[in-house]
């Protein structure tokens, strides 16, 4: 796995976008991007709180926590919001699932929340999760960190952190695969 | 999933679907201000009681309203029922007026299956919340989930179900689900209050309380079903409760672990002491509190999908 070439296309027409090391060292320069932006290691640093989104959003906010703290020496609580009872699209298919939701330790009320997702595409995840928000209390301000941005968006979102922004067609598939749900980190184009 | 009309038929997966929803929403409202989710915005749930009912009935309009749906209660007295509507007009008024979810409770065993027959080519959904002797659905799950937290699960634990088994559409519901997910149910009752047939069900019976208490993992107790008795079904009120009723004795025949469910609505002194109903062993409140979740679940596994109709 580790020699296969990025970029490279497999037999079955996939394309590797990130490899493993990769997505760790995407993963790094997103953390410091925020400890940046969010002015977090200055004195008067303001309470950041990271909300990945279910499923691949929650590991990787968890993720980004832990280089936030290794880099900036400040902890940053993390949490996890299920954004499914929020969706416009439930009565379009057979019945979801809910996920996890958990607040941070101390809520968000007050907080710089940072979304933590694994791809953005439409923005209808991301509506619903400030929706959902929303119903949780009042944030200082919302931020978006997302692994991939893939373009196509049918709403006016945008992130504020990408890991890697990626031109699409609408009808490839972009898989990223977390060591948690996987076994192995990596991003592919189907 | 369209219609939820008996625990019988439901399987494992469904029913833990259900329940894994419900824990879920549990833990997306706590420590919520607004308690209100978004999900069935725009859908109409109408509750038709022909029997009387507190809980269940109060549970089913929070569930529907902390989801956001439109929720119209309808009672046998004060509508068109108490000038001789059909329950099948009533049914079908009720489906034109804009119906997506209608849930009922009636004193005829199979109402709500017959319901669902007369709205089989219509969108509407219907909810099974108690129907006579038979069933009762929602019931049996929330007693599951209230199960599920304090034991940690179902698989291979003992219940008990004590009490007016004959009468009782919880009894029906719960031996069908806790059986499907993987429990021991134990019918405990004197022989004139349990079922013909039940030798045909998927549990041990026993006529005698106090040898069976020690093995159970948890204890359901039943309400005497006064109004469905029509002959003399055992001695006197003060016979049954020495015989049956779960008092402070009897508690401690039970494991240190062992949970005390009652469906509601309790007959203190009679099927439960007081002192055994307010111990901290009694799940009482949390099954209703249980119930709300249970409830929207159910709503979300019936109304928030593409349609079906099946």
């Amino acid at each position: 796995m580790a020699s296969r070439q990025r970029g490279a296309t497999d037999p079955a027409g996939d394309r590797e976008i990130l490899s493993a090391g990769d997505v760790a060292r995407t993963v790094a320069r997103m953390a410091h991007q925020i400890i940046e932006k969010t002015a977090l290691d200055a004195p008067s640093a303001p309470d950041v709180v990271l909300m990945g989104i279910p499923s691949r959003g929650a590991p990787l906010a968890r993720r980004l926590a832990a280089k936030i703290a290794e880099f900036s020496g400040r902890t940053v609580h993390e949490g996890t919001l299920d954004i499914t009872l929020y969706r416009d699209d439930l009565r379009r298919g057979p019945t979801r699932p809910l996920e996890t939701t958990k607040l941070p330790e101390g809520g968000i009320d007050d907080k710089l929340v940072v979304l933590v997702d694994d791809v953005l595409f439409s923005g209808r995840t991301i509506r619903a999760a400030l929706d959902a928000l929303r119903d949780h209390g009042r944030p200082r301000a919302v931020q978006l960190a997302v692994l991939v941005d893939r373009g196509h968006r049918e709403l006016p979102i945008r992130a504020d952190y990408v890991g890697k922004n990626l031109p699409t067609s609408k009808t490839e598939d972009v898989v990223v695969m977390l060591d948690e749900f996987d076994g192995r980190d990596g991003v592919v184009l189907k | 999933m369209k219609h939820l009309l008996s625990t019988d038929g439901l399987d494992r997966d469904q029913a833990i679907a259900i329940l894994d929803t419900a824990d879920r929403l549990k833990q997306a409202l706590l420590g919520r201000e607004v308690r209100k989710l978004p999900t069935l915005r725009g859908r109409t749930v109408i509750t038709m009681f022909y029997e009387n009912s507190t809980r269940t009935r109060v549970s089913f309009e929070i569930a529907g309203k902390w989801m956001s749906a439109d929720v119209i209660n309808v009672s046998s007295s004060g509508s068109s029922v108490s000038k001789g509507e059909s329950l099948r007009d009533t049914a079908l008024t009720l489906q034109a007026a804009g119906a997506d979810c209608v849930i009922v409770r009636h004193p005829a065993s199979g109402a709500a299956h017959r319901l669902a027959g007369w709205l089989k080519h219509t969108g509407t959904s219907v909810v099974n919340a108690g129907d006579g002797m038979h069933e009762h659905p929602t019931q049996a799950l929330l007693d599951a989930a209230t199960l599920r937290d304090r034991l940690g699960g179902l698989d291979g634990r003992r219940i008990a179900i004590v009490g007016d088994v004959l009468h009782s559409r919880v009894a029906r519901s719960n031996v069908h689900l806790l059986t499907t997910l993987g429990a021991e149910v134990t019918l405990v009752a004197p022989p004139t209050l349990l079922p013909t047939g039940v030798e045909n069900w998927p549990v041990t019976v026993s006529h005698e309380i106090d040898s069976e208490l020690p093995g159970q993992d948890a204890v359901m107790l039943l309400r005497v079903q006064a109004e469905r008795m029509t002959g003399g079904f055992f001695p006197s009120s003060r016979e049954y409760s020495i015989a049956y009723g779960l008092n402070e004795r009897r508690l401690k025949l039970l494991p240190d672990h062992a949970v005390v469910l009652h469906p509601g609505p309790m007959l203190r002194g009679m099927e439960i002491a007081s002192v055994v109903a307010d111990s901290p062993r009694a799940a009482i409140t949390e099954q209703v509190r249980n119930g709300v979740h249970v409830r929207m679940a159910v709503l979300y596994h019936l109304l928030a999908h593409e349609e079906e109709n099946a």
